[in-house]
């Protein structure tokens, strides 16, 4: 079996298809947030700004879609996850990335957003320490996979981190704990994330590893159940119980305050119980390409 | 739909109230968290007199603000030989702006402040003195607010604060958006505050 290589990194084809990855994932949702936004607005009463500014949500996706126009400005922190055969060279993969996000900057597709924390100068083009954030993990498969997740700055700002117990909610270390807390994140969110929102959960281990398996929670499809069945229920609790607060879209009132509710777990440390919340907003950008040997690729997501 | 037009007038800022839909028609500027740190430190409390430079723009804000709108967002645009469009441009979370908005509505005369999430007691205190309302944009929706720029008229501190940042002057055509904020002290946000509280107690 032939799997991709260093060199296929290199050919201008793998550049394209990685850029293509990035131009697609800023102007078009994917499918199961399509769904989920059309249901939404049909379940607000006719006629309520609830559901007007889920119209308009529509008609945004919809224009952005057949314009090819960012969706947001915000295009965020663009996070891309790789799946690759053992061998390739994580640094190749980070080279392709930085070439193909300052080229998608170039042709704006995406916003200039990295922003020199200690000076305040924008690199223009995408590009900085840690940015963009590229994940790599090997697989048993020839091809290459790439997730890409835009991740904007309003929803990031209120995602948070419980170390439990926490007095202040009665949340204790076990899952009615985590739904107390979650349900507080959700709450102190309110209309600033852009809801209705998606969480990305992850229980356990410590607070850097935590924050990025509640990203990877993300990637999961809106429609998928969990295979760990009291994570599952847990998931489908919160997802009830959050839709009961009213916050609704843009936090202006209404019936949909979450499209989905994605938990992982991780083992922690005796000591420690974190849980901990990344918050998306209505606009779930993510979309996924499987490149294989060949050179040829095509979206999964 | 009510429809606004800049200059706005007092009396038609009295007349709106929380939860009317607005659309917004003439020009203002874009600006967010580095604009609003300038306008309050540098414009409004810098020393006398201000550098050349900063003096220009505050004469040019001043004309423009005078009844009009700040929009907080930082946009994506394109430049077709030298000339600037806006491809996206959804409203920025406002609550970051608190600190600045109400010295900024007081001293440039402003009766619309647009963004999203809603802004603190501050600014609705700002609103109800002066005679402004805040306007809940459609967050997200950067195409469709976008198609409401209609045109770019100039820009200031482009090179300093990067494109997101700086300030653009910007023809708007009926541009949408909700009246959380108004001159009368009522804020929607406080009122749903407080349910949200009451579920949430509700579901622990």
């Amino acid at each position: 079996m032939t799997c991709i290589d260093d060199k296929r990194i290199a050919d201008p084809a793998f550049g394209e298809a990685l850029f293509n990855l990035v131009r697609k994932t800023s102007c078009e949702l994917p499918a199961d947030v399509e769904t989920a936004l059309k249901g939404a607005h049909d379940a607000e009463a006719p006629g309520s700004t609830a559901q007007m500014v889920l119209a308009a949500f529509l008609e945004n996706m919809g224009l952005a879609r057949e314009k090819q126009y960012p969706l947001c400005q915000d295009t965020g922190m663009p996070m891309f996850f790789f799946h690759h055969p053992p061998g390739l060279s994580p640094r190749a993969l980070r080279k392709a990335c930085e070439e193909a996000v300052a080229r998608a900057t170039r042709e704006q597709y995406l916003r200039h957003n990295a922003v020199d924390s200690v000076t305040g100068k924008n690199s223009g083009n995408n590009v900085g320490k840690g940015f963009p954030a590229v994940f790599c993990q090997e697989w048993d498969d020839p091809a290459i996979g790439v997730a890409l997740m835009l991740k904007g700055g309003g929803s990031e700002n209120v995602g948070s981190q419980y170390s439990l117990p926490d007095d202040s909610l009665n949340a204790g270390r076990d899952l009615e704990g985590v739904r107390r807390v979650v349900l507080d994140a959700v709450r102190r969110a309110e209309g600033k994330g852009c809801p209705p929102g998606i969480l990305g959960i992850c229980i356990g281990a410590d607070r850097g590893s935590g924050y990025i398996e509640s990203k990877h929670q993300l990637l999961r499809s809106l429609g998928d159940t969990n295979p760990d069945p009291a994570l599952a229920e847990l998931e489908a609790r919160i997802l009830r119980d959050a839709n009961t607060l009213g916050i609704g879209p843009l936090g202006l009132g209404g019936k949909t305050t979450l499209l989905g509710v994605k938990i992982g777990a991780l083992h922690r440390v005796p000591a420690s119980f974190f849980v901990t919340i990344t918050y998306m907003c209505w606009e779930h950008r993510r979309r996924e390409i499987r490149i294989e040997p060949d050179g040829s690729y095509r979206f999964t997501v | 739909m009510i429809e606004l037009t800049v200059p706005i007038s007092e009396e038609q800022i009295l007349s709106l109230h929380a939860g009317d839909a607005v659309a917004i028609s003439g020009i203002g500027t874009t600006g967010r968290d580095a604009a609003h740190k300038y306008l309050v430190e540098r414009l409004i409390e810098g020393k006398r007199p201000l550098a050349a430079e900063d003096q220009r723009i505050y004469d040019e804000l001043k004309k423009i603000y005078q009844g009009g709108v700040i929009y907080h967002s930082g946009p994506i645009l394109r430049n077709d030989d030298g000339r600037w469009s806006i491809v996206s441009s959804g409203p920025t979370t406002s609550i970051r702006d608190e600190i600045y908005e109400d010295k900024v509505i007081a001293h440039f005369g402003l009766r619309v402040v647009i963004g999203k999430g809603g802004m603190g007691p501050r600014t609705l205190a700002a609103c109800r003195e002066y005679k402004a309302v805040y306007v809940h944009g459609i967050g997200g929706a950067g195409v469709t607010n976008a198609r409401a720029m209609v045109e770019v008229l100039d820009v200031f501190k482009k090179e300093e604060f990067g494109l997101p940042e700086a300030f653009w002057k910007i023809r708007f055509d009926r541009f949408p958006g909700i009246v959380t904020m108004d001159a009368h002290g009522r804020s929607l946000h406080e009122e749903l505050d407080k349910s949200f509280d009451e579920r949430l107690a509700a579901l622990l």
